[in-house]
């Protein structure tokens, strides 16, 4: 059978993946991320009597502890494949990431395991993350004079 | 290129499984379980290495052998450079052959083992296979505790470890023939999607063993593939069809379809995988049915995606071959 006929063939029985189903959980979940991420800026700026920026700190930080503390309880695993990149595109895929994989390597040794792959999946999301910082702080400069 | 035999037999066959299999349709088949993943070791790679021991310390227990009786062991499995196998093999302390086929390792075991007992330079061999959920995840795709979405084509890398006695000696079971399969290339990238890569290598293995003997799918009670999973498994009827002209649908099945209850459990998706898939089916089931001689030949066609995720990253094909073994019920 010719190979592109077999690329054809592989297609027919290709299940539909429910794409619209999927983007509407993520929807939804990454809505309740944000409007729980505002409440923990409101409770931090209110009751702790810290300014909003502080408070951004703060309530990120929350989030990346729950999102750590839940992967090694073992249950974010199921949250993330059911809302995927509702909770994968928050800090908490990003902290969800970096323990899964310092759970999974940690047998192999403090620096040879978790040190060496934490970041397996994480240091794409900072290299490029800086890089990207970079040329848009750039193109700002150039466009709006640094403002 | 194909055998015939005239002296190889099962003696016994031994299972050991994980929590997920347990939960399978064939649950009660399994002759030990464990209800995590561990198996009371600190690491998943040394709980691989402990179900290939359990299997093969199985199986010589079943047999009422010793170690020292064995001629020959031969063994594969998923973990890197056959770890779980080497180890095991260092237990059992007898002359050792390590072999990789990826998830076909099991049929290409059972050829080597039968092409020397057929010489008969050896008495009594074990192949045994085994594979790690977690101990694949880890290796080939994310950290296990990583949720990432998987597509519904992905399979579920199946936990446990399988031995086989063979001999000389007259049995209820025998190994009648085999074909040893060629690699394929189809064009596949898939990594999520490996019936698809596997399916050709199937159909070229089975049209192989039918012309090279001369016979029809009318002389099998069953023909069964490897791990090709619910999609991979309609690709292969469509493909020997369109290829071949040969119908197989209403004689064939799969053992990653076979392994786990894919109605209630979500999390396998399109079906089992690993070296150990297609051996637990065929040792806890399809064995017991030839003995009854409920079955009279099975054509057991184990698939394997030859899969190497730094290649594929660098954008080549997922190379797939498939090997197969005719097993028949003795008279």
């Amino acid at each position: 059978m010719e190979k592109k006929l077999y690329d054809k063939l592989v297609m027919t029985h290709k299940p539909k993946e429910h794409r619209g189903q999927n983007a509407f959980i993520a929807f939804v979940v990454g809505g309740i991320m944000g409007v729980i991420g505002q409440l923990l800026v409101e409770f931090y700026s209110y009751y702790l009597g810290l300014s909003s920026i502080d408070a951004s700190i703060f309530m990120i930080v929350t989030l990346i502890f729950l999102a750590s503390l839940f992967t090694a309880l073992g249950f974010f695993d199921k949250w993330v494949k059911f809302a995927k990149c509702g909770l994968i595109i928050p800090i908490t895929g990003f902290a969800h990431s970096m323990t899964s994989a310092a759970i999974e390597y940690k047998k192999e040794g403090l620096v040879t395991g978790l040190g060496a792959n934490m970041f397996k999946l994480a240091g794409t999301v900072i290299l490029y993350g800086v890089v990207s910082a970079y040329i848009f702080g750039f193109i700002r400069l150039i466009i709006m004079g640094g403002a | 290129m194909s055998f015939k035999y005239k002296n190889v037999y099962i003696k016994d066959v031994s299972t050991v499984v994980g929590p997920y299999e347990n939960e399978g349709p064939l649950a009660k088949r399994f002759d030990r379980h464990y209800d995590d993943m561990y198996f009371e070791t600190d690491s998943v790679e040394s709980a691989e290495i402990k179900i290939m021991e359990d299997s093969v310390d199985l199986v010589l227990k079943k047999a009422n052998l010793e170690k020292s009786d064995i001629d020959l062991f031969i063994a594969g499995d998923l973990q890197n450079q056959i770890a779980a196998s080497s180890y095991t093999a260092l237990k059992v302390g007898q002359p050792f052959l390590g072999i990789y086929s990826a998830c076909a390792t099991n049929t290409e075991g059972l050829i080597i083992a039968s092409n020397f007992l057929e010489s008969k330079t050896v008495d009594n061999v074990i192949v045994s296979v085994s594979s790690h959920n977690m101990v694949s995840e880890k290796q080939f795709r994310n950290p296990t505790e990583y949720g990432s979405p998987k597509p519904s084509t992905a399979t579920f890398t199946a936990t446990g470890g399988a031995s086989c006695l063979l001999t000389n000696n007259k049995s209820k079971v025998r190994i009648e023939s085999s074909t040893i399969g060629i690699p394929v290339d189809y064009e596949q990238n898939d990594a999520l999607h490996m019936g698809a890569c596997m399916a050709p290598a199937a159909a070229n293995t089975i049209n192989k063993h039918l012309s090279d003997l001369d016979r029809t799918i009318a002389d099998y009670d069953l023909i069964l593939t490897g791990d090709l999973g619910v999609y991979g498994k309609e690709i292969l009827i469509d493909f020997m069809k369109t290829e071949y002209g040969i119908d197989i649908k209403e004689k064939y099945n799969d053992c990653g379809v076979m392994l786990y209850d894919l109605e209630h459990q979500k999390e396998v998706q399109a079906g089992g995988s690993g070296p150990v898939c297609s051996a637990l089916v065929v040792y806890s089931d399809i064995i017991r049915k030839l003995a009854n001689k409920e079955l009279k030949r099975v054509l057991y066609v184990a698939t394997g995606a030859l899969f190497n995720p730094t290649l594929v990253f660098q954008k080549k094909n997922i190379l797939s071959i498939a090997h197969a073994v005719s097993l028949e019920s003795v008279e």
